[in-house]
Formats: structure tokens, C-alpha cells, sequence
């Protein structure tokens, strides 16, 4: 019992993050060097553009049991391949108002553009988007239960 | 009517051999069904078809007859979709010649059978009615109270970019402004609408027929089928089956023609269409585009706009 409460009270949530390498993995690696706390919910990685992200990257994070997943890529403008932030905008926006629509809760999945001299609004949206995510608690609808962190496979 | 200038239409496109072949619709064995057929001989044109059971989108055959000139009946869905085909250069831009039918509304055989007790053996349909018999009954059924939901709101029944028109083009008005199934879905709760959407996926048999008979679901590969990476595992487990149903539609976005052609494909009756028509609205909300209608107009998601909105990005 008194384990149980322990774990209640210590959730931590698991986020995912995908940063785009020019932009927003640098202004994560800015907040790192300029010392900057923001919380280790995170769990980052690193894709060559905010536009090389498959939505099916993140269902099947949603699935596994992670229970936020935020993008970043560059701002807009400031793509290295000219245009795969705004390609990765649209695919965004529509997938956001989809998810939304078939019931998950909004802030599960959360986007931001990012620039390599940003390290303080890094850690800020890390904040934030930690905060969101332990209003919601842990991550119920869509995660595979045989896929949880720890848990034994039961194939 | 419309019938015999099908007839003729098919006739004198294989005459001339201006294509080597017609996919129409053609009389079936059940009452309520008709199936797909593909004419090569002018006689053979004889027993096309035209009447309200003609639902299946037609443009899924495309595929397998890339290397043929090819003569298709289309209503205004499925020409939506071979125009969509098309900008994924699916076929040689003179290689498909579309004889657009505009379409009366497709009826629901599933509805009808549902209005009836016992077993239909005949249909038939005159004008605004059907008649059903079976063994010991026979009714005369409104044709209108029985239409697809996806053809209640269809606002494209006239088939664009065909090159020819049999009949003449009917006026686009829509029966019902919103789908009735996505409107009744929007109105739940967030927990409302993921316990519905469990409660529909978790039916899913995984037979593939919704991907098998959708035009656009032409992949070579599709993500359920690929080992590496593994999207989903095989079986039935309610998670996968989710992932399933939310990819399957997502992957629609900004191609589909809103035919239902996936809705009445399933065996399970599985309510699929409020997931696409909803993508479809979100698309022509964010984006302002609506699948094969403009000629030139790019799918939304193969291009981009600097204004695009962006209000849910921090």
C-alpha cells in the first residue's frame, strides 16, 4: 500500500520528442550548455527535419505508452531544406485535429518551432508541455498494454 | 434510358478501339447487388447496366489494367478519384477515358434489407420507388429514405473532368448539410468519442476488404504488411486494431473522394466514413481543397502555403 502510493505520487510522465537537427535539437543542446533546468521528462530524437516525421512515428509512440509527444522543428523561414517545416505543418495540423476528434485528449500531442539560439524558450516549452501532460495523467486510451515500459510481453 | 447510351457509348468506344477495354457495372445473381464487369467486345457491351445499386467506385480496377486503354463508367465520386489518381501519376493521362454518369444517389442495400422482414429474393426499381418481394411479401420502398450517408451529403454527383457526359448534369445539393454519422459524433464528449471509436474498431476482423476495395490504397507494400519496420503485429488486439483504422483513414487525407466505398465494403459493418469525410472537412477547412475536383489544383499534403495556419504551434 504504502508502495503504491509512493508510485502514485512520484508519476512521472514520458515524453517523446522529436527535434528537427538544425534547429531544435541545437537550442536543446544551448539549454544543456548554457545550464538551463527543465524537467528530464523527456526523451528526444533527433530527426533531420520536422518534415522526415512520419505521423505513424507518433501513434506508435501513443501506442507504446508514452504518454505525450511533442515536435519541434525550425521556424518557419528557416528550414536547411527550405521547405520541410511547412510540409511538416500541414501534416501536423491535420493529424492534431484527427486525434482530437477520435477522442484522445488535446495536449497529448504538442508542436513548436524552436531556433538553435533558443535554449531558454526550450526549457520553457518543456515546462509547459510536462505541465499539460501531468494535468492529464498517465496515458490510458490507445496504449498496448503487453508494450508498457517494464512490463513482460505476453506473446 | 441513361442505360442504353452507356450501352452504345461502350459499343463505339471499342468499335473504334479507341480502348481495349470497359469496366461497367453488370447484372448480379443476389437482388440489391450488381458487379463490376469488363467488356473487351462490342457485343459484350450489351449487358452493362445502369441503375441505383451501382455503388462500387470503379477507379480501384485502374490498377490492375495499368497497361490497357482503359473505358470507365464513372459516377461523380469515383471520377473525383481517378482525377486523384492522376496527380500520382497512376496512368498515362490519355489512357483513361472516363463516360461520367451523373449519379442519382446510391441506395443502401443494407438499409432496405433492414426495412423488410424475411428474405429479399427480387428488386427492382422504377423511377423514385423500389419494389421488394420475397416469398410471401412484396413492397414498394421510397428510394430516397434509403440512400449511402456519404451520398446524402455528396455535393459532386456530377463527375468532373469526364470526358464525356451521358445524361445531363443534376443540380449539387447536398440532402443533409453535415454527414449525419460525423455530426452525430462531433456532439460526444472527448472519452464519449474514443469509447465509440474502440467500440467500432474492436468489430474489425482484419480482412482488408475497406484498403482492398479503395482506389487510393494502391501501395505496393501497405504499413500494416511491411516487417521492417513493424508497424502491427499480427492478431487482433484492440490497440492494433486502432492503429489500423486511424492509419488506414489518415493516410486518406486529402485523397479521398468521400465515395464510402471502404463503409460498404466491410463485412462487419463498421462504421468507417465519419473518420474519412472528417479528414475531408478538415482539409477543405485548413487548406481550402477538395480531393479531384480542380484539375491542377496540388493534393494538400505533397505542398505547402507560407500562410498556412499555425495557431496550435507554440
Amino acid at each position: 500500500m504504502f508502495i503504491g502510493k509512493m508510485m502514485k505520487t512520484s508519476w512521472e510522465p514520458k515524453i517523446l520528442a522529436f527535434l528537427c537537427n538544425w534547429c531544435s535539437y541545437a537550442g536543446a543542446d544551448l539549454a544543456g550548455t548554457s545550464r538551463i533546468q527543465y524537467p528530464p521528462s523527456i526523451r528526444v530524437i533527433r530527426v533531420p527535419c520536422s518534415g522526415r516525421i512520419n505521423p505513424l512515428f507518433i501513434l506508435k509512440a501513443l501506442q507504446s505508452g508514452i504518454d505525450g509527444v511533442l515536435v519541434s522543428g525550425c521556424h518557419p523561414g528557416d528550414c536547411h531544406y527550405i521547405s520541410g517545416n511547412y510540409i511538416g505543418r500541414r501534416k501536423s495540423a491535420t493529424l492534431k485535429r484527427f486525434l482530437e476528434y477520435l477522442g484522445i485528449e488535446e495536449g497529448r500531442v504538442q508542436f513548436s518551432w524552436v531556433s538553435a539560439a533558443e535554449g531558454g524558450k526550450f526549457s520553457q516549452i518543456v515546462e509547459e508541455v510536462t505541465q499539460d501532460i501531468k494535468k492529464l495523467g498517465p496515458s490510458k486510451r490507445f496504449v498496448k498494454k503487453s508494450f508498457e515500459f517494464g512490463a513482460k510481453s505476453s506473446e | 434510358m441513361i442505360q442504353q447510351k452507356i450501352i452504345e457509348k461502350a459499343k463505339e468506344l471499342l468499335l473504334k478501339k479507341e480502348v481495349d477495354l470497359v469496366i461497367g457495372f453488370s447484372e448480379w445473381t443476389l437482388p440489391l447487388r450488381t458487379t463490376p464487369i469488363f467488356i473487351r467486345t462490342p457485343e459484350g457491351a450489351d449487358s452493362l447496366i445502369w441503375n441505383s445499386l451501382c455503388e462500387n467506385n470503379l477507379a480501384t480496377y485502374l490498377h490492375k489494367f495499368s497497361r490497357f486503354k482503359v473505358g470507365i463508367v464513372v459516377k461523380g465520386c469515383d471520377a473525383r478519384s481517378v482525377t486523384a489518381l492522376s496527380f500520382e501519376k497512376r496512368f498515362k493521362p490519355d489512357q483513361v477515358f472516363l463516360i461520367g454518369v451523373p449519379c442519382q444517389r446510391m441506395v443502401d442495400r443494407r438499409k432496405v434489407k433492414r426495412a423488410v422482414k424475411g428474405e429479399i429474393l427480387r428488386a427492382t426499381e422504377q423511377g423514385d420507388q423500389i419494389m421488394v418481394q420475397g416469398n410471401n411479401f412484396e413492397t414498394v420502398l421510397k428510394r430516397n429514405d434509403f440512400l449511402y450517408p456519404s451520398c446524402q451529403v455528396c455535393t459532386h454527383r456530377t463527375p468532373v473532368q469526364a470526358n464525356i457526359l451521358i445524361g445531363d448534369p443534376v443540380e449539387e445539393v447536398p440532402l443533409v448539410e453535415i454527414h449525419p454519422d460525423v455530426k452525430e459524433f462531433e456532439k460526444k464528449s472527448p472519452s464519449d468519442r474514443w469509447r465509440f471509436f474502440e467500440k467500432e474498431s474492436s468489430r474489425c476482423i482484419r480482412c482488408y476488404a475497406c484498403r482492398e476495395v479503395c482506389p487510393m490504397c494502391y501501395c505496393p507494400e501497405c504499413f500494416v504488411d511491411s516487417s521492417s519496420p513493424k508497424w502491427i503485429e499480427r492478431g487482433l488486439s484492440p490497440e492494433d486494431l486502432q492503429f489500423y483504422h486511424i492509419v488506414r483513414a489518415y493516410h486518406q487525407t486529402g485523397r479521398c473522394s468521400g465515395c464510402g466505398a471502404c463503409e460498404r465494403a466491410c463485412p462487419m459493418e463498421i462504421r468507417l466514413t465519419y473518420l474519412t469525410q472528417k479528414l475531408n472537412q478538415d482539409v477543405k477547412e485548413l487548406f481550402g481543397f477538395e480531393s479531384g475536383i480542380d484539375g491542377d489544383a496540388l493534393p494538400p499534403l505533397s505542398t505547402y502555403n507560407i500562410e498556412d495556419r499555425q495557431e496550435f504551434i507554440k
